[in-house]
């Protein structure tokens, strides 16, 4: 368990992705030879300077090895734009919801939804106010940022559907977009389902390949088995069946854990406590 | 073990047997992923071949879907001189070391050598193997004569053996080749499908070497409509070839199929071959190691997932297939290899659904079939034996039931002509599609066939792209 989520931030030099990615993809990357590949939300996406941006939560081994980087290091592998971008469209006021990394990727969305007219809301979840995280960018580019932590440290305290129930109550949202871990996607769409306001989410699955060629990441929508890969990562949140996302998401904890241990005993000192 | 060849009689020429080839002891091997079949010695080599008539209409020939003109090569190996033997095969077939090894040689070449007839075929298979591997072996593999360079720019989507046929067979034309990958290394199936311990990745790596130092260029992860479409590449380039496979795997949309430890074969495969989760967790990526595991289909793929499972531990290890063993498409050899193994093969059974608990699988569910009456494809139709269900309890299940078309490129290029499947139409002898300069072959027109079938509809559409680049043709669409 890592108490303190680290996060890191990285702007990465790959101009024909930036050129072509669209807010809601995802990247597949893979930082050595005998690495995993996994997929990361793109944060930002800068046509011109030929970069996108990656915020990554150190929650294993790959992930932990990647906060070691530094300035000009290079990723091996960077594989994308993947996945369907998010359905940007003029439909009036948008509430965008994030926890945890799920922060970043809203960032590049929230700016299409103002593009197109929309007046934006992003309610943004953290446990306390020291893990609260791009705040700031929200702010620049959101009509409002509510703010929730678990402690009250900062903005209101409790949860992000306590601040998403009171919008919907003022009927003041025509579109959910929430992105974060599971059980907070879950829980915002049965806040706004009896609301009946739409609602995407941007599920996380286990991938390999990205590319529809393996049928790991595979979701139960609707009763119907998708790949969140190539037919998601958004889908309606109303229709996901959580259990199957969640319980798949754990298929190698016991793996993972003992990769993970194995590098920090390699990189004492440099792996986060 | 190294079996010197059955007392044959003096008189006739004929000699009934193969001689056999060298293996691993099933025993050993099912714990490790080196290669099963040794290959001949030169000795066993020019023995077997010996056995071939050299019939003057060799009717093995046309069992070949690219014609390697067999006779010939045999009889260079007979005679000792086997860099010419090699010479030979690789003026039809780029890759003899991989088709040497995997082809169906049974429903191909050897199905129709006239030895085979009364007795057992020569072993063309085996003798392909070995005149790749001793080119291999003397490391002077002689780069082909290159024409000077055209001018013209050529972009290959996919690295499979299509894509890697077509970009060899322009590149040996002068043309400028670029190969876009979607995945971080080149091979299509070759690399990610087949297993080590039946194609070393060393030999794909070998040939791909070939390519680069032929001056084909290799552009990785990237993932053709995404990062770039075909129109764009279009633009850019003078003539594009789509070779992306058949990589969509299907499932049964039986209940269960979404329990944790339910995989399709395609995702076994690549985390055990492209990811090397066998060695986790020196390799990053993680594979669970069933205990007891089924495998669901009759294919090769089927094989492949089940060797695999036992190299990774299996204490058992079923095919549960819903057909006879006769109807089993799989080459005969990896049936045989995965009898002696200790696959147990469940025929005439279908699966009904998945038993979980706690997320995780727990049994496999299935029912007898009986044979009914015979389908439009003339093959036996089964029917479930009603009462007769019953549980095989295992902690993984893998799906091979087959793959379908990947949608990505037909998504992002909306005027390409399909197939009723979702494959992409185009001419069987010049692989044209019907927008201009863009060619297609391989799994991704055809459905799901073999690595010689994919490799002749690379060579098929280099041919039609050079004219089409020469301008001996118009491009007419098909
Ligand atoms: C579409 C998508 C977008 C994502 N975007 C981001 C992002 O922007 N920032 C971020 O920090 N994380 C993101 N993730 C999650 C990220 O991929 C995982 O945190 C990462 O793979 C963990 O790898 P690890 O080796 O560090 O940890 P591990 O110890 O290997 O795994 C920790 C947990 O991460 C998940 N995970 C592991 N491997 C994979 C994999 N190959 N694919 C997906 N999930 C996996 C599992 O639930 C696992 O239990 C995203 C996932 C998906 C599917
Ligand atoms: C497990 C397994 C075992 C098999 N065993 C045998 C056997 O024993 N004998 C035999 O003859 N045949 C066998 N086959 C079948 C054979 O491998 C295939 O018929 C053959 O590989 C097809 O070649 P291809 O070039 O059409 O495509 P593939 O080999 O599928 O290669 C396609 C390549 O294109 C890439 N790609 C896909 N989409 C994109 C995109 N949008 N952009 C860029 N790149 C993309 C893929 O990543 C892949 O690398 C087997 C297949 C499998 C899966
Ligand atoms: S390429 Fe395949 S079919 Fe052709 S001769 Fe060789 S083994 Fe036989
Ligand atoms: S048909 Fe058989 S015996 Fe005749 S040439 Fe071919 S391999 Fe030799
Ligand atoms: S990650 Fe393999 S199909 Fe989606």
């Amino acid at each position: 368990m890592v108490r303190f989520p680290d996060i890191y931030y990285y702007r990465v030099e790959a101009p024909l992705i930036a050129r072509k990615a669209k807010p809601g993809q995802f990247v597949i990357i893979r930082i050595d030879r005998e690495g995993e590949r996994i997929p990361l939300s793109l944060a930002d996406i800068d046509a011109a300077q030929g970069t996108i941006s990656l915020m990554v939560m150190s929650v294993g081994k790959t992930t932990s090895q990647m906060s070691t980087f530094g300035q000009g290091d290079d990723i091996l592998d960077v594989c994308g734009p993947l996945g369907q971008p998010t359905h940007i469209e003029k439909v009036g006021r948008v509430a965008l919801v994030g926890g945890g990394f799920g922060v970043a990727p809203l960032y590049p969305i929230a700016k299409a939804f103002k593009a197109e007219g929309n007046e934006v809301t992003a309610i943004l979840g953290a446990r306390s106010k020291d893990l609260l995280i791009y705040e700031e960018e929200m702010r620049a580019v959101c009509d409002a940022v509510l703010v929730t932590t678990d402690d009250g440290s900062a903005g209101l305290k409790g949860v992000v559907t306590d601040a998403l129930t009171l919008k919907l109550q003022q009927k003041a949202v025509d579109l959910v977009v929430a992105i974060g871990p599971p059980i907070m996607m879950k829980f915002v769409s049965l806040t706004s389902l009896p609301f009946g306001v739409k609602t995407i989410v941007s599920l996380n699955p286990i991938m390999v390949d990205g590319t529809g060629m393996c049928g790991g990441c595979r979701v139960l929508v609707g009763g119907q088995t998708r790949f969140a890969c190539t037919d998601g990562p958004d889908f309606d949140g109303h229709a996901v069946d959580w259990d199957v996302l969640m319980s798949r998401q754990k298929i190698y904890v016991n793996d993972e854990k003992k990769s993970f241990e194995e590098w920090k005993k390699r990189h004492s000192g440099a792996a986060c406590e | 073990m190294t079996g010197t060849v059955n007392n044959a009689k003096k008189k006739p020429r004929i000699v009934p047997h193969k001689v056999p080839a060298p293996e691993q002891e099933p025993l050993i091997r099912r714990s490790n992923f080196d290669e099963v079949a040794l290959g001949y010695t030169a000795e066993m080599a020019m023995k077997e071949a010996e056995r071939c008539l050299q019939c003057k209409e060799p009717s093995c020939v046309k069992g070949c879907p690219v014609g390697v003109p067999i006779p010939q090569f045999i009889r260079e190996v007979r005679d000792g001189n086997f860099q010419k033997a090699i010479e030979i095969i690789k003026e039809k077939n780029l890759l003899p070391a991989v088709c040497g090894r995997v082809c169906p040689q049974e429903q191909q070449c050897e199905k129709l050598c006239l030895l085979g007839r009364k007795n057992e075929p020569v072993s063309i298979g085996r003798l392909e193997r070995f005149a790749a591997d001793f080119e291999h072996s003397t490391c002077r593999v002689c780069l082909p004569a290159v024409a000077p360079p055209t001018g013209k720019k050529v972009a290959i989507i996919g690295s499979g053996p299509s894509g890697l046929t077509c970009a060899y067979d322009l590149a040996k034309r002068g043309h400028t080749v670029t190969i876009f990958e979607a995945l971080h290394e080149a091979g299509g199936v070759l690399l990610y499908g087949i297993p080590e311990f039946r194609l070393p990745k060393k030999i794909v790596a070998a040939e791909i070497e070939l390519l680069k130092k032929m001056g084909i260029e290799f552009v990785m992860n990237a993932v053709i409509g995404k990062l770039i479409t075909v129109d764009e590449l279009i633009e850019k380039y003078d003539a594009c070839f789509i070779g992306t496979g058949a990589g969509l795997p299907n499932f049964m949309n039986i209940e269960g199929e979404n329990l944790s430890g339910v995989y399709s074969a395609n995702e076994f495969l690549t985390r055990a071959n492209l990811m090397k989760a066998y060695r986790f967790p020196d390799a990053d990526t993680p594979i669970i190691r069933g205990r007891r595991v089924a495998v669901v289909g009759g294919g090769n793929v089927a094989m492949d997932a089940v060797r695999t499972a036992l190299r990774l531990g299996a204490d058992e290890a079923s095919i549960v297939y819903r057909r006879s063993e006769a109807e089993m498409p799989a080459r005969k050899e990896e049936v045989h290899h995965a009898k002696e193994e200790g696959v147990r093969f469940e025929m005439l059974t279908n699966p009904v659904r998945i038993i979980g608990q706690d997320g995780w699988v727990k049994a496999l569910e299935c029912v007898r079939m009986e044979l009914g009456s015979a389908d439009e494809s003339g093959r036996m139709r089964p029917v479930p034996v009603e009462g007769s269900e019953f549980q095989i309890p295992v902690d993984v299940v893998i799906i091979a039931v087959g793959t379908t078309a990947n949608p990505l490129i037909r998504q992002s290029t909306k005027d390409l002509a399909l197939t009723k499947k979702g494959y992409i139409s185009a001419d069987e002898e010049t692989g044209r599609t019907n927008k201009a300069g863009v060619f297609a072959g391989g799994d991704i027109v055809t459905g799901s066939a073999t690595v010689i079938s994919a490799m002749g509809a690379g060579r098929k559409a280099a041919k039609a792209i050079h004219h089409f680049l020469s301008g001996e043709e118009t491009a007419k669409p098909a």
